[in-house]
């Protein structure tokens, strides 16, 4: 019987030797800088982003692999169907890190805070709709409504993103509701998180979340140290890694190697439509014509740049929904084929002809435009010289040049002082409102022809409708018809020449377990509170 | 001694041939893009492979050293003729000349380039040839790079001024402007050189960051700058020993340049 037990025992630790809290236990990745600040309502750079996922308690996850909202803090909820207000009902017997209790004051004090203006939140700026004021209704210890003065579309995935602050506890925002808490800052070092005792969530045999007992996160701005400190096997996971990095690591260590598929953000070209740009009137005339475009998105080959520049770990981009939207994207799109003799008969239909290898316009002015990106990003670098050569094919001749950023946003946002811009968009937010100050032609982030008093063609009004149109229906099918149709009017019209999706591409040492990278950010560390640590060695 | 001069002379004259005659000794244009050949390794086609957008390394090798062997000595004599101009001049004057020339210089090494250079960039226009690009960047660093060497030349023209042979000369009744040229210009040849020789690579490596502003060589040209950038991302593992090719050769050129010019021309 006795030997029985011992078999049992060394099976059951043989078999499951890291299903429960591991102490002592250390996950360790970098950061790229120091967080600029640790008041989860205040977030604004990736770090204290990443600080604030691993400490902060929200009511609502959006779950990063399902794409489907799950309950944390409250158990449920429900939006009023005029959409201005929503109703939670919290889970009882919560605590905060420092021990004091969870209730609905914390969410109501959470909420004044982040809707206070002279905070300048920007989580806060999603939910200011309308003229007026928020409003928040305690009707018991453990619900609350809070009621917004206009309808606010999606307004209960807009929870993932706050972090309940606590209304009694003297630590202020240390006091957390997430799977850890920061235990100790060196700044420009580390930052050391150690597991929440009082963490309320609990894996399916009732044993206390997170596995992992602390987490490590070192400031290392340089990819390559970092890469070297994975392969060493002083850190577990890397979150985004270049396509170069990527393929190194697949060659050295192929366990590591994580391809998350196609990710939501993409990389575009766009023409300046500015009409007080000073750019020559015929460029203008040029800029304006959907035929030109058209030409312009047909004669690049978008298989070539995934292929060379981001070495297979792209995919052409379609409109600006990027595929790993599987709500949104509209499926009866596909990417512009490289069709350069397709190209010149649209061009030719403007009056543009080929004349010994140059292309000219109707009043003989040689095609030639200048495209400006940022300087040091190697993958637009090389983008626009592919795109280069393939426009030399119709006889445009591109001039490239790299601008340091703040030069580059100065005349992409003031000056107007350029012709054509290659840059990247990075979306963090599934839904379609989330690109509203994009589309929207009185916006200032209308980067093709912004702030318009009204808009300039019958096709950007059709989007401005469609826009609004979506962001105030609650019924999805209707919602998900005017989103395929402004993606069709995108992908015909043309105002960013998409280029490609990037690959989410990650490192994840074999050492952690259950890690199951996926598209949405963070990629690696998602179900960070499910994670374990194996005893595994790293292969080097 | 006279044999290492001639191995020198030798490989810059080849050197010199090679670059005007790339076009014959390149296997391909520095342009063109072998889609489906990225990273290759050296082949028969591609003797020194190709790089990450499938361009011909040996043909951008090539070009590039015709554009910067051209310009940055260039750009190199115009900073060391202002640089000997200028501080020889101060250490000759002396006095308040002297102290009002070096507060000059020490105002426009103290100057903040950086965001002169954003200006600049700023106010040229867009749409310029890859060349014209390379031209502007080259001759801005000939103009901006003297001031540094300025210090060095004066300093050693003040310590020439109170030699013996200057003493002399002047003794001999040899006026200001005659003794600057004849007699201080020349025995400030070996700094002068000095100076001109550390200036060809520190300008080829500047244009290479002058693209982070938008100056420098515009793509596809190439230049020894650019080509030397691509070594930013090289790491120890990297099976592609041949990206080394660039640096190896800035070396060996400035290398035989030290070489095949005479030691006597120097110490003149």
């Amino acid at each position: 019987m006795r030997n029985r037990l011992l078999i049992s025992a060394i099976l059951g630790f043989g078999l499951f030797p890291l299903a429960y809290a591991q102490p002592g236990s250390q996950l360790r990745f970098c950061l790229s800088s120091q967080p600029k600040t640790f008041n989860p309502l205040l977030v604004a750079d990736d770090a204290s982003d990443t600080v604030r996922y691993l400490t902060g308690g929200v009511l609502m996850r959006l779950n990063r692999k399902t794409q489907q909202l799950e309950p944390e803090l409250a158990t449920s909820w429900k939006v009023s169907a005029t959409g201005k207000s929503v109703s939670f009902v919290l889970r009882d017997k919560v605590r905060f890190s420092d021990g004091t209790p969870f209730s609905a004051d914390d969410v109501d004090y959470t909420m004044r805070s982040l809707m206070d203006p002279a905070l300048h939140s920007p989580s806060g700026d999603a939910f200011r709709v309308g003229e007026g004021k928020m409003t928040t209704q305690v009707t018991a210890k453990n619900k609350i409504t809070l009621n917004f003065p206009a309808p606010l579309v999606g307004l209960d995935k807009l929870f993932d993103q706050v972090a309940i602050l606590s209304s009694h506890s003297g630590q202020k925002e240390a006091a957390v509701l997430g799977p850890y808490y920061l235990a100790e800052n060196k700044s420009g070092s580390y930052l050391l998180l150690k597991r929440n005792p009082n963490y309320w969530k609990h894996d399916g045999s009732g044993r206390q979340l997170p596995y992992i007992d602390s987490i490590r996160l070192d400031i290392q701005q340089n990819r390559d140290i970092e890469m070297l400190r994975l392969t060493r096997g002083e850190i577990e996971l890397i979150n985004t890694l270049d396509p170069d990095n990527y393929d190194k690591l697949r060659e050295r260590a192929p366990q590591m190697a994580v391809d998350a598929g196609v990710g939501l953000d993409s990389e575009q070209m766009w023409f300046n439509q500015v009409s007080s740009a000073p750019v020559p009137a015929y460029k203008k005339a040029w800029f304006a014509s959907t035929r030109f475009r058209q030409a312009i998105s047909q004669s690049i080959n978008r298989d070539d740049l995934a292929r060379v520049v981001f070495r297979g770990h792209a995919r052409p981009a379609v409109s600006w929904v990027s595929p790993a939207n599987k709500v949104w994207f509209n499926e009866k799109l596909q990417p512009h084929r490289f069709d350069p003799k397709t190209a010149l008969s649209l061009l030719g239909q403007d009056g543009f002809q080929l004349q010994n290898g140059t292309l000219r316009d109707r009043e003989g002015h040689a095609v030639e435009f200048s495209v400006i990106t940022n300087a040091g990003n190697k993958s637009r670098e090389k983008m626009a010289t592919m795109i280069q050569q393939d426009l030399a094919q119709i006889g445009i001749r591109l001039n490239i040049v790299t601008l340091d950023f703040p030069s580059l946003i100065e005349r992409i946002t003031r000056t107007f002082n350029y012709e054509a811009c290659l840059l990247g968009l990075v979306n963090d937010d599934l839904d379609p409102n989330s690109q509203m100050n994009v589309w929207v032609s009185s916006s200032e982030n209308h980067q093709w022809n912004p702030s318009e008093k009204t808009p300039a063609t019958a096709w950007e009004a059709e989007i401005d409708r469609l826009m609004r149109a979506q962001a105030t229906t609650f019924d999805f099918k209707k919602r998900k018809q005017a989103v395929d149709r402004l993606q069709q009017i995108v992908w015909e019209q043309e105002p960013f020449i998409y280029l490609v999706n990037k690959e989410v591409l990650s490192a994840v040492s074999p050492t952690v377990h259950n890690a199951s990278p996926v598209a949405l950010r963070p990629q690696v560390y998602w179900n960070i509170d499910r994670l374990m640590l194996g005893t595994q060695v790293a292969g080097k | 001694m006279k044999s290492i001069r001639m191995v020198a002379i030798l490989f810059l004259a080849l050197l010199a041939a090679a670059c005007v005659f790339a076009g014959r000794f390149a296997p391909a244009s520095y342009a063109e893009q072998f889609r489906d050949l990225p990273d290759a390794s050296c082949t028969r086609t591609h003797p020194l492979g190709t790089d990450d957008l499938g361009r011909d390394r040996l043909a951008r090798l090539l070009y590039g050293t015709r554009v910067s062997l051209i310009l940055a000595p260039t750009a190199a004599l115009l900073a060391t003729f202002l640089a000997g101009l200028i501080g020889a001049a101060a250490g000759f004057f002396g006095g308040r000349f002297e102290s009002c020339v070096m507060a000059i210089t020490d105002l426009v090494l103290a100057m903040p380039w950086f965001f002169l250079l954003i200006t600049i960039r700023a106010l040229m226009p867009l749409n310029v040839a890859p060349l014209t690009s390379v031209t502007i960047t080259f001759a801005l660093l000939g103009c901006l790079g003297w001031a540094g060497a300025a210090r060095v030349v004066c300093a050693d023209a003040r310590t020439l001024c109170g030699s013996d042979m200057v003493l002399l000369a002047r003794a001999c009744g040899t006026g200001g402007t005659r003794l600057l040229w004849r007699h201080i210009l020349p025995n400030l040849k070996p700094v002068l050189y000095a100076q001109f020789w550390i200036s060809v690579p520190i300008f080829i490596l500047t244009e290479a960051n002058l693209g982070m502003l938008g100056l420098g060589v515009a793509e596809p040209l190439p230049s020894w700058g650019s080509l030397l950038r691509e070594l930013e991302s090289y790491s120890a593992g990297s099976s592609q020993p041949w990206v080394f090719a660039p640096l190896i050769l800035l070396i060996i050129t400035v290398s035989c340049f030290q070489l095949a010019v005479r030691k006597e021309e120097i110490r003149a």
